[in-house]
Order: C-alpha cells, then structure tokens, then sequence
C-alpha cells in the first residue's frame, strides 16, 4: 500500500452522513454493485456516475457520521474510490471503512486548500503532494495496515486461516 | 501516569500503560449477537474460513428485536442462529428471556473491569458496572467469533460530576437527557463519557443503566461509572480489592469536565426528532397525546415499572389513550407479577406485552401513524422509528410517561 498514486479530486463538506453516502431505502438492495448508482444522491445525485475508479474524495469533519451501515464504506470502496482524506471520521465508518479496504486518511489542511477536478499525488503513510504544496500525513498502525493490504477484514482473516 | 476509568480497564487488559490516541489490540471478555445481526455475522464467519469459534462460553447469542415474530421472514434470523450455535457448541443462547443489554449484565455475564462488543449500538449499557462495551459492526463480529481480539484506539475521557440530590419528579433518563442536550449528538464522538460525584453515588445500579446506555446518544464510544458495593452486589461478586482498583486516579487528565448540581434538573424531553433536541417538560406541556410506551433496555426494568405504578394506582390512564408495558426481561416481569406492579398498571388501562425490544424498533405491537404523538421512555427518537416517519416521539423518563398517560397530554409528575 505504500506506492504512490494520483487521483482526481471529488470535493465534500463537513458532516457527510451515512444516509447521504448510502440512503435507508437502498440498503437492501441484492448486490453493493445494484447500490452503486444511489451513493451521495441526496446531496450530489449526478456524482456516483462521475465518479472513476482511482479517484479521491476530500472531505471535512465527521465523515460517515451517522448509522453503523456497513454498506456505506462497501459502496464507496466499489465506486473504486483510492481514498477519503478527510479531517475527521465518525467512529464506526471509521472502523467499517478499514474492514472493508477502503484507505481513510487524516489531514486538517488538504480540504481548505483544493478544487474539485484537480489531481493530488499520494503517498499513503507520508504525504500528499497537491498544487506544489507538500502535506504530510501520518501511516495508519501496521495492524490496521495488514486489513488494508489484504483488501479488507473477511480477506485479512482468510489469510489467517490459511486460505 | 495517572488515569482516567476507561484508560485503567483498557491497560488492564492489554497489561500495559496506555494513553488516549494508543491502538491496542483487546482480548474480548465477552461478545454479543442479537437476532437482527446474526445471519449477517454468521456469513461473514463462513467467509472469513474459520472452522470454530475462539471461546463458545463467552459467546452470547440473544433474540430480542424480532421477539415474537411479527414478519414471515423473521423467523429465519432464529433458525440461522439456532443451527450456528448448534454447530459450535454455543450454549448461552437466549431465545426468550429478554432485551440482550438488559441479559449481558442481568444474567451474569459482563462484570467489572470487563471489555464487551455487541452488534448493537446500545451495547454501551454495560459501562454501568464499570466495563467497557461498545458497538461494532458484523464483519468485526465475524473477526471476535474467530480470534477473541478486537483493535481499539484508547479513547480520551470527558467527565461528567453531579452532586446533590435529585428533585423527587426527576430521574436518571432526565439527567442523561440533559447532558446530551448540552453535549450534542456529536459531542463526544470517540470518547468515554466517566459519571461521578454523590448523586450517582445514590443511584442504583438500574439508574446507572439508563444513563449508560444513552452515551451512544452523544455520539460517545462508552459510558462508564466506576464499581461500588451496589455493583458488587447486583453482579454477585465480592467488593474486593481488585474491583476497589476500578476508579480513576485522583489526577487523571480529562478533555473536559461538566459539573451540574443535582436539585438543578427537572423533567425534560427530547422532542421530535433528534435525541439532544431537549426541552423542559413544562415547555411542552399540554401536547395532546395517542400513546405511552414504557420499555426498552433504557428504562424497561423494575425500578421504572414501580415508579409508573406508584403514579397510576387506583386510577386509569386518559380515553382514547393507549399505553404499552414492555419489562426489558423475564426476570423483572416476573419480580413486577409477584409484586404487584403488573396489576396495578394492568389495572390502570395499560397493555402489558412480552419482554424485548417490541415498539422501541418499530417492531411488535403499537406501531402508530401520521400525526399521531407517542411519549416513550426509549432511547431514540429518530424519524419512522415507531411507525411513519410523521409520527411525533418524544422521549421522557417513566414518571413523565405515566403522568402523561394519565391525563392524556405531556405533563410532568406533580
């Protein structure tokens, strides 16, 4: 997980709940992929089908605050979302994003300084490279990193048991 | 290093010093699977590949939210879990016994000191015999089922003191109400909430209970009180040195203090439809309303069907109003037949329903609709919870919901 990428910027604000990144009336819809299309549609509906794989999303406080909806990470990690650099997370997105691979970086900064449209380098575990501007980030603990390199807890596990 | 209640059971169990902000990994004392997470928890054990569980003695499977059955698919969640513990040799199965925060503590499992994880977000109940217990999601489950570890970050504390004693129309529901007023539901997102100072000194255990539970309310990962004689006792365990341990130090370091006097609070409400939307009873007074609910792991147990009780002896709650009885578990429904609680409510017009979760998640009977108004003792008022989502809910301790009952419209006890 330690190489670097680049990735187009979506920009969202503060308080990005989990009803906005997935809607109740969506949740029990067959397959993540079937709940693709509705991610973010009470603030954005024309967003999830801008979004490509590789992109980012920068955002502000209290990301994924809300419901402890495990399909709130699902669908954005399956919208191929890189990473979510925000400056703070709501706590169970916070755990449910990682056990689902999907990279949460913290960064108080990033969002007051980008465009949307624009491209940052990332560096997970050291910076983000943005408009000449260095910000240094800080590396996740190598627990948390192992969930995330397997690609999420159920592969972490599988790779525990030997499968 | 000094340390706050939440920082000492923590490094207890990981045997080290730890600070807010350090991840540790836990071992888990005690996991909790309610009826509505099972099937989810049990794919993702499948997935996962393991072959057994950790430790089936610290397992709890509990049915409680779809208790009885009241959709065709319900009954399923039970079958799944049933051939789930059967095949692990999973024997603390709850089928019929009661709400599943109300049993982690009520029937022996969570003690002092302990670090619990449940698949509901109320699982912060357990704090009020000084455990640490939160909420996580199934996929998390899934991991404990087969490890027994679970990664925390070490939360910062806010302490919360109040001292004095409380007017007689006011409870412990009206003072965590309160609190979250002030803190907001946001307000204490990732950290412990610690309660302290001679008023929770004087709470019973079942109080403290109330309290615990609604620190999820505020966005906090727990709520803890620190052990007493009255812990010891309701857990059937000795006051010991070891459990004397469980208190923070003197010069612990806390991100915030509040301080409240007791004689201060009145009864208040959480008005329609956020949690820490907390006015004064008597701001509200005077609300028409269709229904009462007394339930919930919030306030469903004896302490709160008694004070219901003492309010609407002899007498009959208001036409045309229906009020709904739902002992958080067997145990205090049996304790309130045997006492007489259950006639005299019963007496009194109210319906008394089988233990668990029933109208609190919007399940079992009661379920109302468009600008109809219920006064509930529950935890959450959110919209659509207890029907549609033009239902008023208001959220209110056992004495303002039986005083309410009693005259048909939002009224605190005189």
């Amino acid at each position: 997980m330690n190489q670097t990428f680049e990735a187009k910027i979506w920009v969202l604000g503060d308080d990005i709940d989990t009803d906005i990144i997935l809607p109740t009336e969506y949740l029990a819809l067959k397959t993540v992929d079937d709940m693709k299309p509705y991610a973010f549609s009470p603030l954005r509906p024309e967003l999830a089908g801008m979004i490509k794989p590789g992109d980012m999303i920068v955002a502000g406080k209290n990301f994924g605050c809300g419901s402890s909806r495990e399909q709130a990470p699902e669908v954005v990690k399956a919208l191929g979302i890189s990473c979510i650099v925000a400056k703070s997370y709501a706590r169970i997105f916070f755990r449910n994003a990682i056990n689902n691979g999907l990279l949460l970086i913290e960064n108080s900064e990033l969002h007051d300084a980008v465009t949307e449209g624009d491209t940052a380098k990332v560096t997970p575990g050291e910076q983000i490279e943005y408009n000449g501007k260095i910000y240094k980030i800080e590396s996740l603990p190598d627990n948390l990193m192992e969930i995330l390199d397997a690609g999420g807890l159920v592969n972490a596990m599988r790779k525990k048991n030997g499968l | 290093m000094a340390h706050t209640l939440i920082e000492k059971i923590i490094g207890n169990n990981v045997n080290k010093d730890v600070k807010p902000g350090n991840i540790v990994t836990v071992n888990v004392d005690w996991c909790m699977v309610d009826d509505i997470m099972a099937p989810f928890t049990i794919k993702k054990f499948e997935e996962m590949g393991f072959s057994k569980v950790w430790d089936p003695d610290k397992i709890v499977l509990i049915y409680d939210h779809f208790l009885p059955a009241t959709q065709t698919d319900d009954s399923r969640h039970f079958r799944e879990a049933d051939a789930f513990a059967d095949k692990y040799g999973i024997k603390n199965v709850h089928r019929t016994d009661g709400i599943c925060h109300q049993l982690m503590t009520e029937a022996g499992y969570v003690k002092p000191g302990d670090i619990a994880f449940g698949t509901d977000s109320h699982t912060v109940t357990y704090g009020c015999v000084g455990a640490f217990s939160t909420g996580i999601g199934y996929t998390e489950m899934a991991g404990i089922l087969g490890t027994g570890q679970l990664w925390i970050k070490v939360p910062e504390t806010i302490r919360v003191n109040i001292n004095g004693k409380l007017p007689d129309n006011v409870t412990s529901k009206d003072v965590i109400l309160r609190i979250i007023g002030d803190l907001t539901a946001s307000g204490a997102t990732y950290m412990a909430l610690e309660f302290s100072g001679d008023t929770i000194d004087a709470m019973s255990v079942s109080s403290r209970m109330t309290m615990a539970n609604m620190a999820v309310e505020a966005g906090a990962k727990c709520g803890v009180f620190a052990p007493d004689e009255k812990t010891c006792e309701y857990c059937g365990i000795a006051y010991d040195d070891k459990v004397k341990s469980l208190r923070p130090d003197p010069d612990a370091v806390y991100a915030k203090v509040m301080e409240y006097k007791a004689e201060e609070f009145v009864p208040v409400t959480a008005c329609p439809s956020l949690v820490d939307n907390i006015k004064p009873v008597s701001e509200v007074k005077g609300t028409k309303v269709d229904q009462v609910f007394l339930g919930s792991c919030t306030n469903g147990r004896l302490e709160d069907l008694q004070a219901a009780a003492e309010i609407l002896k002899g007498k009959h709650i208001a036409p045309y109003l229906k009020m709904i009885v739902t002992p958080a578990s067997r145990k205090i429904y049996l304790e309130a037949l045997k006492d007489g609680t259950l006639d005299i409510l019963s007496d009194a017009g109210a319906i008394i329903t089988t233990p668990g979760c029933g109208l609190c998640c919007g399940r079992g009977g009661g379920i109302l609709s468009d600008g109809e108004t219920v006064v509930a003792t529950n935890n959450r008022n959110f919209l659509g919870r207890m029907g549609t989502s033009k239902v008023n809910i208001y959220l209110a301790s056992p004495k303002t919901a039986a005083a309410t009952a009693l005259k048909g419209e939002i009224t605190e006890m005189e």
